[in-house]
């Protein structure tokens, strides 16, 4: 599904947020674009937000867990505040907690992330379940208005890890290299 | 709170040394600093429901190379120490300008255990921690705070005397 939503991703730039999110982010193909999270439970929104403020003309893709998001829900509304048009946020929801055993999460028990996004001001918040509304949130991430907002119900495999660097200073260089050229190596 | 003379220094300082995000909890020892970049265009200035958002944020802008300053209270300190780490495991830099409770003449016992643990929570954190216990003291702190802050990739923090802010006293 998260290759679904990755094909043909041109200059989108993407956050994963720890666990099943980043794996599927990197099954996909890692990219230097791609920041792929190992820790910060609760930060992939924010993170996606200050990124999506520092680069306006670019479009930015927070994919994410529902137990990573929940730990950082109050984020939902600062960026209603914020507004940033090229903010999209995935919530990839098998309402578990799955790097710690397969717990189940709020979600599980009918917590919906989509109302509390659109009560935070997101432009858009859909639940999604079919794959025609995949194709549509692929769409969305391109070219839709932000903030936008997608809770995307998964069935709770436990996939075949596939890891990314977890060298956070590499990580963060080369997204900068990628995005902003050698100069970041300079930046004072 | 007046508009203090060291909060219009402390904006000037945050546009010379090019930050251009300032995110914070409202908090009345920066409200003079959060008024003022609230109403400068050229900085993005985030209001946060809790503190370690700001630290987040930081990661995001310095990724897509903007720079940040996080305003907050000692306080809310506490709330950002598991997001500091990635800080640390990033090499992302952040400077964070940090109002003293619990420290001097604090009327409410809640705040005096957080502000007796900040400056030790926050060098367990590898944060570089300087303190500013007079008013001349601020502005040369937190321009240095920044500068080490950018320069050498670590996070910095600059707390603030309670004396130098006057202490809330809880009366009409």
């Amino acid at each position: 599904m998260v290759r679904r939503l990755l094909a043909d991703r041109g200059d989108l730039l993407v956050v994963a947020g720890l666990g099943a999110p980043a794996w599927d982010a990197t099954d996909a193909g890692d990219h230097p674009l791609n920041f792929p999270l190992w820790g910060g439970m609760g930060g992939a929104a924010a993170i996606g937000l200050g990124l999506a403020l520092a680069q306006p003309q670019r479009r930015v893709l927070v994919l994410t867990g529902d137990g990573e998001l929940l730990m950082g829900m109050g984020s939902l509304a600062t960026i209603g505040v914020q507004r940033p048009r090229n903010l999209s946020v995935v919530v990839l929801d098998n309402e578990r907690y799955g790097e710690t055993g397969m717990q189940a999460s709020h979600t599980a028990f009918g917590i919906d992330l989509a109302a509390v996004a659109k009560a935070c001001g997101f432009v858009s918040a859909t639940m999604v379940t079919t794959i025609e509304q995949v194709r549509r949130l692929q769409t969305g991430l391109h070219r839709a208005e932000g903030p936008l907002f997608a809770q995307v119900k998964v069935a709770p495999d436990k996939l075949p890890l596939v890891l990314p660097p977890r060298d956070g200073a590499l990580l963060k260089d080369r997204f900068r290299q990628a995005l902003l050229g050698t100069d970041a190596c300079f930046q004072r | 709170m007046k508009t203090t003379h060291w909060s219009r220094r402390l904006h000037q300082l945050f546009k010379q040394q090019g930050i251009r995000q300032v995110s914070f909890v409202p908090d009345a020892g920066h409200s003079a600093l959060i008024g003022l970049c609230e109403a400068d265009p050229e900085l993005r200035a985030v209001r946060l429901t809790t503190e370690e958002e700001g630290i987040a944020l930081a990661v995001g802008a310095w990724l897509g190379g903007d720079k940040s300053v996080l305003l907050m209270q000692s306080s809310g300190v506490g709330n950002c120490i598991n997001m500091a780490s990635m800080l640390c495991a990033c090499r992302v830099p952040l400077a964070m300008l940090v109002t003293m409770r619990g420290d001097w003449a604090e009327f409410n016992p809640w705040q005096v255990p957080m502000g007796h643990a900040t400056q030790n929570v926050l060098e367990e954190m590898d944060v570089l921690v300087s303190r500013a216990d007079r008013e001349e003291d601020i502005v040369p702190l937190a321009e240095g705070a920044l500068r080490i802050a950018y320069n050498t990739l670590r996070p910095a923090a600059l707390l603030i005397g309670q004396r130098l802010l006057g202490a809330k006293t809880f009366e009409n």
